[in-house]
């Protein structure tokens, strides 16, 4: 680079525009990109963002087909007011409630336990098994609801919340243990055979050592069930038939639908508050959603 | 009371590999045991199989006179030091030295007034409250350490304690290794590839290789008497000089006959013990440090040989000069005073009273 | 546990026979126990809420519609004869294909872009871009079909403002195919992005600085570089949105619920009609078996990319 004195001040004239110009061209790929980002972020944020106007009008203003539909002119919360007051929306929040609480629960339960044994206590069929796992993992719920239709009928458990609390597991253990097996193989063996000569036993090395060490991982799968829960749709549509069974995914629309009149202020105002949940876990715990979201595709 | 001792312990791993073949090793009590050997000899496994990590396949191993081939490792008294240190991640050091006593359920107060004891005596009173993700390498060993003083077990197991810390550290740390175990006197066993670190720790040192014992001694036995070529090789840097020769008798007088027809006498008192051998082909040990300038020349059996070198090796306190026999290397540390010039012959001093001659189809020194 | 230190206490005779294959044997026989007992209800959820009903699905699909009488393949003989069937097939491989073409050229772009950003701006762009993807997509379609309503369509109404006549979103066929694709693209093209973003990440910098240094353009970078290091994770990444495009409900109950004249039916929408709405648990079944074996061949090749990627981060 000392070379750089020696040249003449007409050689190092271009030298310079030259360096001017890759300055200027990372200023327009950078232009380029906010506003390539700028197209994206209005086209995926225009469905919330309408939700959210249309759920602030009144009927009137939502049915005055010579105003501007984007914007509101008298705000109200009425729609709200009625969604919580009159009606089953609170009763169908309850259940989503209930029905993912228990979920998330169960799940995490059996997946740990699930993740442990496979990732450290080998035994006979246990890779098979992990393989297992991840495949059921991808199996999407349209291939197997039509005969869940008749085990859940079997079971007498037709039109009811527990259906669901039996079956959303099939949706969520498998992709949780998958990617607590990934957590829990990446903590060193080292660490368990230090617990064993402290004194641990099995339980303890899991409860005391594995899930405190592997707890990123934990949180995520947790937001990954929860997710799972709260947006499951086609089980709810196919086992519950009266709006006071059922969860929010199908709830708004059954109820808020009457023949052919919508009460699309009050559809937006329910859906609005039924994403509230997933959106605010998500802006609160973003890295660990992520994290849940990514590390289906590496194990660990 | 807690002696280790094994007995034709064998360990061979699922797939058929002999990790360790029949050893049999006694350890006494308050005694610091070193094994060492190359990478893939069976040291881990020895250790493991002490802890309780690993089956044994046959064989016995005792501490404190009882039998622990069936019992699981919490329950044998043994605390184990890992190499990567295995503290908890997501304990306080506090915590970490105190996880087996809470397992045990011992009362708080006991169990603070051992982790301050132990923090004393590693001095790190300072870090009770940090995470080890707040340590540097040579404080976590040291909590890794603390782990094991608290629990005052029968038997400390290192195994490869240091060989993640920076050189400058390992030497810290080692001596103190040696200071704790001068404190607690625990029983020690301790797994080591580098032979400094055996040498200098160790109350007696175990040489493995192929997961055989090849010798156990205190370090001055291993180096001056090593029993086979393994260890002669082995112990001692730079390592011991091998060169082929044939022992000849001429008229009462041993001679070696080495390659560059250089031949040496053989020191009178070991004439007895070398006679039977005369006529056979042998293997001359010499270690770098009895091959010097010339000095000393008016002691016994001291013999004057001519090289040229042809590496010279400047370490500062010493210079290593390296020429060849027929092909073998041979290694001779100068005083860095003296001159040496590539390719200029010079004349070195063999001491010949610590020469070894080993048998080459054997292995064992003679 | 303080009774570990009685048992290996000194004095306690040294009972046990040298090298007799012992407790310690019978205690990791035990652990392989403790561990089966372990993944029980794993297994019980797989096993009885997975394999059985797909089983059970199979034993189904070949009954007669009361379900009285066993009738072989002749469920998804009929099923092939229809031209209703016919179109289903169709309209998933289009609304699959389509869908995750658009999903992964959008989510490469975004996710290139906002790699370009500093880190700081790049988390706020990257919590609004992810937003389609949080809301539950039953929600979520639920305001599209707002957009699309045939009278109130906001979206309608910014056509006429530029002289543009207005869309039957969802009275007209071809429009309607559109709609659900191009809302499935919405869902899921995020994913797609996070996806591809993790990828680049791991991207170590250093290749780039090599092939800087050896003169590669941007384009080349990509090329050679970018591309080849991400090949594994795209291909995963597709095979997998493939699986769940292809198996997708939500968006097309809502949306159309198959129509008009039963144009935009996939699989699982037909299925769900034909089988729970109309009754006929037989040939819903066997709609549904239809998906199985494209199904099962995606999946083997997301198993063996896992895998192997597994495999190259241990390496
Ligand atoms: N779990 C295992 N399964 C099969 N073979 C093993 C296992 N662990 C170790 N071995 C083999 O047993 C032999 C001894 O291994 P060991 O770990 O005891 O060596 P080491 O002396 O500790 O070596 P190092 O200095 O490299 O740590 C090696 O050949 C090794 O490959
Ligand atoms: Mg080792």
């Amino acid at each position: 680079m000392s070379g750089a004195s020696l040249t003449t001040a007409g050689a190092a004239a271009p030298a310079y525009r030259k360096v001017g110009s890759i300055r200027r061209e990372r200023r327009w790929a950078l232009i380029g990109a906010y506003v390539a980002l700028a197209v994206f972020v209005l086209f995926f944020l225009t469905p919330p963002f309408h939700m959210l106007v249309t759920s602030l009008k009144s009927s009137a203003e939502i049915a005055d087909l010579s105003g501007n539909p984007w914007v509101v002119r008298r705000p109200t919360l009425e729609n709200y007011w009625e969604l919580l007051q009159q009606g089953n929306y609170l009763l169908h929040f309850r259940n989503s409630v209930i029905v993912t609480l228990v979920v998330v629960a169960v799940t995490m339960v059996i997946s740990t336990l699930a993740a442990f044994a496979l990732a450290r206590m080998r035994f006979w069929g246990s890779a098979t098994l992990a393989t297992g796992v991840f495949l059921t993992y991808l199996v999407p719920e349209t291939l197997l609801f039509i005969p869940l239709f008749q085990i859940i009928g079997g079971l007498g458990l037709y039109n009811n919340l527990l259906a669901m609390i039996l079956i959303y597991p099939t949706l969520t253990v498998p992709f949780c243990t998958w990617i607590m097996i990934g957590y829990f193989s990446s903590i060193p063996k080292e660490l368990d055979e230090a617990a064993l000569i402290d004194g641990a036993n099995h339980f303890q090395m899991l409860w005391r050592i594995f899930i405190p060490v592997a707890l990123p991982g934990i949180l995520a799968a947790t937001i990954f069930a929860f997710t799972v829960s709260w947006a499951q749709f086609l089980y709810p549509m196919a086992f519950l038939v009266s709006s006071e069974n059922m969860v929010l995914t199908v709830g708004i629309v059954s109820d808020l639908i009457r023949g052919d009149t919508f009460q699309w202020g009050k559809i937006m105002a329910g859906a609005l508050m039924a994403a509230a949940p997933p959106l605010l876990v998500y802006a609160f715990l973003m890295d660990y959603y992520i994290a849940g979201l990514t590390a289906g595709a590496t194990k660990g | 009371m807690a002696q280790v001792s094994l007995r034709k312990v064998v360990k061979e791993y699922e797939g058929g590999v002999q990790a360790v073949k029949g050893i049999n090793l006694e350890i006494a009590d308050h005694e610091f045991v070193v094994l060492v050997g190359p990478s893939g000899c069976g040291k881990s496994t020895t250790l493991r199989m002490i802890a309780g990590l690993e089956d044994i396949t046959a064989g016995e191993i005792a501490i404190g006179g009882t039998v622990v081939n069936d019992i699981p490792p919490r329950d044998r008294d043994i605390a184990m030091v890992f190499q990567n240190y295995a503290l908890y991640p997501h304990m306080t050091v506090y915590e970490n030295m105190a996880f087996g006593l809470t397992l045990r359920r011992f009362p708080k107060d006991e169990i603070r007034r051992r982790v301050e004891n132990a923090a004393r005596i590693l001095d790190i009173g300072e870090l009770l409250d940090r995470k080890p993700k707040a340590l540097s390498g040579g404080q976590r060993q040291r909590v890794a350490m603390g782990r094991a003083i608290v629990r005052d077990p029968k038997v400390f197991l290192f195994d490869e304690p240091l060989s993640n810390l920076d050189a400058k550290l390992r030497v810290q740390m080692r001596v103190e290794i040696k200071k704790v175990h001068q404190t607690v006197r625990t029983t020690t066993v301790y797994v080591t590839h580098d032979q400094v670190e055996a040498m200098t720790l160790a109350d007696r040192v175990v040489v493995m290789n192929q997961g055989n014992i090849e010798q156990v001694g205190t370090p001055q036995e291993l180096y001056h008497r090593p029993a086979t070529r393994f260890v002669a090789g082995f112990i001692g840097s730079p390592a011991m000089n091998m060169i082929p020769a044939r022992l000849e008798n001429s008229a009462g007088a041993l001679r070696l006959h080495l390659p560059g027809e250089i031949v040496l006498p053989v020191p009178a008192e070991r004439t007895q013990r070398y006679a039977p051998l005369a006529g056979r082909e042998v293997l001359f040990g010499l270690r770098p440090e009895h091959l010097t300038e010339p000095k000393n020349l008016d002691r016994p059996n001291i013999a004057l040989v001519e090289a040229a070198p042809e590496v010279i090796e400047p370490m500062g306190m010493e210079t290593m000069m390296i020429f060849s026999l027929d092909g073998t290397e041979v290694t001779a540390r100068l005083d860095p005073a003296v001159p040496v010039e590539l390719g200029r012959k010079m004349p070195l001093a063999a001491d010949l009273n610590q020469m070894h001659l080993i048998d080459p189809q054997s292995g064992r020194v003679l | 546990m303080t009774g570990g230190n009685v048992i290996a206490a000194p004095g306690v005779p040294a009972a046990a026979a040298p090298s007799r294959p012992g407790r310690l044997r019978r205690i990791a026989r035990r652990r392989s126990t403790l561990a089966f007992l372990m993944t029980l209800p794993l297994l019980a959820v797989i096993g009885g809420l997975v394999a059985y009903p797909f089983f059970y699905a199979i034993y189904l699909s070949m009954l007669n519609k009361r379900m009285t009488r066993f009738v072989g393949l002749d469920n998804f003989a009929f099923l092939l004869t229809r031209e209703t069937f016919q179109f289903v097939v169709w309209q998933s491989v289009i609304f699959a294909v389509s869908a995750v073409i658009a999903k992964a050229l959008i989510g490469f772009i975004l996710a290139h872009v906002l790699h370009a950003l500093p880190a700081k701006g790049q988390r706020k762009w990257r919590g609004m871009l992810l937003v389609p993807w949080v809301i539950p997509p039953a929600i979520s379609t639920l305001a599209w079909w707002w957009l699309f309503d045939p009278t109130y369509s906001a979206i309608n109404w910014m056509l006429m403002g530029i002289g543009a006549p207005p869309i039957a979103w969802l009275g007209e066929p071809g429009w309607a195919r559109f709609a659900v694709i191009l809302v499935n693209v919405w869902y899921g093209a995020p994913f797609f992005m996070i996806m591809y973003l993790a990828a680049l990440k791991s991207v170590p910098d250093q290749l780039y600085e090599a092939a800087a240094i050896d003169g590669a353009t941007g384009w080349q970078k990509l090329r050679y570089v970018t591309v080849p290091m991400m090949k594994n994770i795209i291909a995963i990444t597709v095979l997998f949105s493939l699986i769940v495009t292809f198996a997708n409900f939500d968006i097309v109950r809502i949306l159309t619920n198959g129509g008009p004249q039963d144009r935009t039916h996939i699989f699982g929408t037909y299925a769900f009609q034909v089988g729970i709405q109309s009754g006929d648990i037989p040939l819903g079944a066997a709609v549904s078996l239809f998906m199985f074996p494209i199904l099962a061949v995606f999946a083997v090749f997301v198993l063996r990319g896992v895998t192997r990627r597994s495999k190259e981060m241990a390496g």
